[in-house]
């Protein structure tokens, strides 16, 4: 027999087959044992939409949105310290990063808002005269939202320090001659040339980063600021419908976290012009 | 008139002394070529002359300005890197590994320059920079980015982001040693055009033809020295310093 005429037999994956009736098994078992569940289903859209569920949602976002974003214009200003000729700025900028990625989150929120114990005001005194451009109780400035934002803020920007001085080394330095060479100045040749192809490689790990501040707003509840689980524990304080209310939290952190991917990704897009 | 003037130019990396007192002018619409063998210090001289490289002493003089200084009360005073920039309008460079910004177009690349650093109207700008790329012979590929032309074509490319600055000299490190054997030509070309149309050059090259063919003047240099120059021919075709001869044998 011609071998053209052979019948071919496909290689059976048998394996593939047993592991993925395994998997819809143990989902199905899920399934049935969440359904039969003491969970109040119907009470959870409610709580999604309750009064409180929303003002903790938007102090959540915002928070989250304010801190990353200070922490990234702290970050690329210690970045560039870091790579500065400039021995004490160098030094300066490590030993910042090394003190605010060193202490957990929680301690430092805790430090920020008990800072009224240690200064009773805080002043920005006018040089040589007895005038202050600010004099104001600490209690007053720090609230529980500036306590947040420093203790998230600041960590944040060491992170966001080295993962910018790991997007500016990057890139390739024939690029900033090239820059020199049309004549560009030091800062347009940093704006126009370094920063947006050190972007591909800022923009991914600080989504990342971006989502884990958004999860680590919750932190800030421990302060009593209004956020997305502060709010479900107000709710359920009142009818102890604990999970239903955390499940309502729960379902506004994925969609918050879902619309962080989808800008991410347009970012990644926008950035990746003449690479992909 | 002189158009750069370089006197005793010495430069070392550490302990290694890559320039001992080079001394090269050039002459508006001249075509100069720097030959030599690998480390001779031809890259970096011609990088000093756009102080991409500073200088440990001597001077080079460019359109009249001591580059990288200002002259003031008989002193030479260092420059902040912003106002050095302002000097390298006059200077345009080409690199061995052409250097385009690859998030911009072709077109874009050309007209970076004009529009951030010479203020001028986009519009304008880029109807002069399509007809920089129709003279590089790349008139339909302005919407290009650079990861989408070959070799070739980003050199030239770059010839025309350095025209567009409408620059008094232009230099070229090796501009065509990245390339592939077959694409040398099409670089070539570009630049025999632009030396008959007067533009003044100093060309780091290992093209001898080129030189040949264009250069007023050929420099030979050797361990960070300039051994003999002088007319093209008289160099190229009657050697006098033995490095030259040896170095002239092994490439032709």
């Amino acid at each position: 027999m011609a071998s053209e005429d052979l019948q071919v037999v496909p290689i059976r994956h048998w394996g593939r087959w047993v592991v993925g009736a395994l998997i819809l098994v143990l989902l199905a078992a899920l399934g049935f044992a969440l359904a039969d569940a003491r969970i109040l289903y119907e009470d959870v859209p409610g709580f999604f939409t309750h009064e409180i569920m929303i003002s903790g949602l938007v102090d959540t976002v915002v928070l989250a949105v304010c801190a990353q974003t200070g922490a990234i214009a702290l970050g690329v200003l210690l970045a560039l310290l870091r790579r500065s000729p400039n021995p004490v700025a160098r030094w300066f900028a490590w030993g910042y990063i090394w003190l605010f990625r060193g202490l957990p989150v929680l301690l430092q929120i805790l430090l920020w808002f008990n800072l009224a114990l240690v200064f009773k005001f805080i002043s920005i005194p006018v040089p040589f005269t007895d005038a202050f451009l600010l004099h104001e109780p600490t209690n007053i400035l720090i609230t529980a939202f500036v306590a947040a934002l420093l203790g998230l803020g600041l960590n944040e920007s060491a992170y966001m320090a080295e993962i910018v001085r790991a997007g500016l080394s990057s890139v390739d330095p024939g690029q900033i001659e090239a820059a020199k060479a049309i004549g560009m100045t030091p800062g347009k040749t940093f704006r126009r040339v370094v920063l947006p192809q050190a972007m591909r490689v800022i923009i991914p790990p600080t989504g990342n980063n971006f989502i884990n501040m958004l999860k680590g707003t919750s932190m800030a509840s421990v302060i009593g600021f209004l956020e997305l689980i502060h709010a479900a524990n107000r709710i359920s304080s009142g009818n102890l419908e604990i999970m239903e209310t955390l499940i309502a939290a729960a379902l506004w952190y994925l969609i918050v976290v879902s619309v962080a991917n989808v800008g991410q990704y347009y970012l990644e897009r926008a950035y990746g012009k003449g690479v992909r | 008139m002189t158009l750069v003037r370089a006197h005793g130019v010495r430069k070392s990396y550490g302990a290694t002394e890559v320039l001992r007192g080079v001394d090269l002018t050039v002459d508006e619409g001249q075509v100069v070529c720097l030959l030599g063998p690998s480390g001779a210090g031809k890259s970096t001289f011609l990088r000093c002359v756009n102080h991409l490289e500073t200088i440990d002493a001597g001077r080079i003089w460019v359109a009249g300005h001591p580059v990288g200084f200002v002259l003031k009360g008989g002193k030479l005073h260092e420059l902040p890197e912003r106002e050095v920039a302002t000097q390298r309008r006059d200077i345009g460079m080409v690199f061995q590994r052409f250097n385009l910004f690859p998030h911009r177009t072709a077109l874009e690349n050309v007209t970076e320059g004009p529009i951030q650093v010479l203020g001028r109207r986009p519009a304008d700008a880029r109807r002069e920079a399509l007809e920089l790329l129709a003279r590089v012979g790349l008139g339909d590929r302005g919407g290009a980015y650079p990861r989408e032309l070959s070799g070739g074509q980003q050199q030239r490319v770059a010839i025309a982001r350095a025209l567009a600055m409408k620059p008094k000299v232009m230099l070229f490190d090796e501009p065509t040693s990245a390339l592939d054997p077959e694409l040398v030509g099409e670089v070539l070309d570009v630049m025999v055009a632009l030396a008959r149309d007067g533009m003044t050059m100093v060309v780091v090259t290992h093209e001898v033809g080129f030189a040949r063919e264009v250069a007023d003047q050929v420099a030979f240099m050797v361990d960070g020295a300039i051994v003999e120059s002088g007319a093209a021919r008289e160099v190229l075709d009657n050697p006098q310093h033995q490095r030259t001869r040896q170095f002239l044998a092994k490439v032709l």
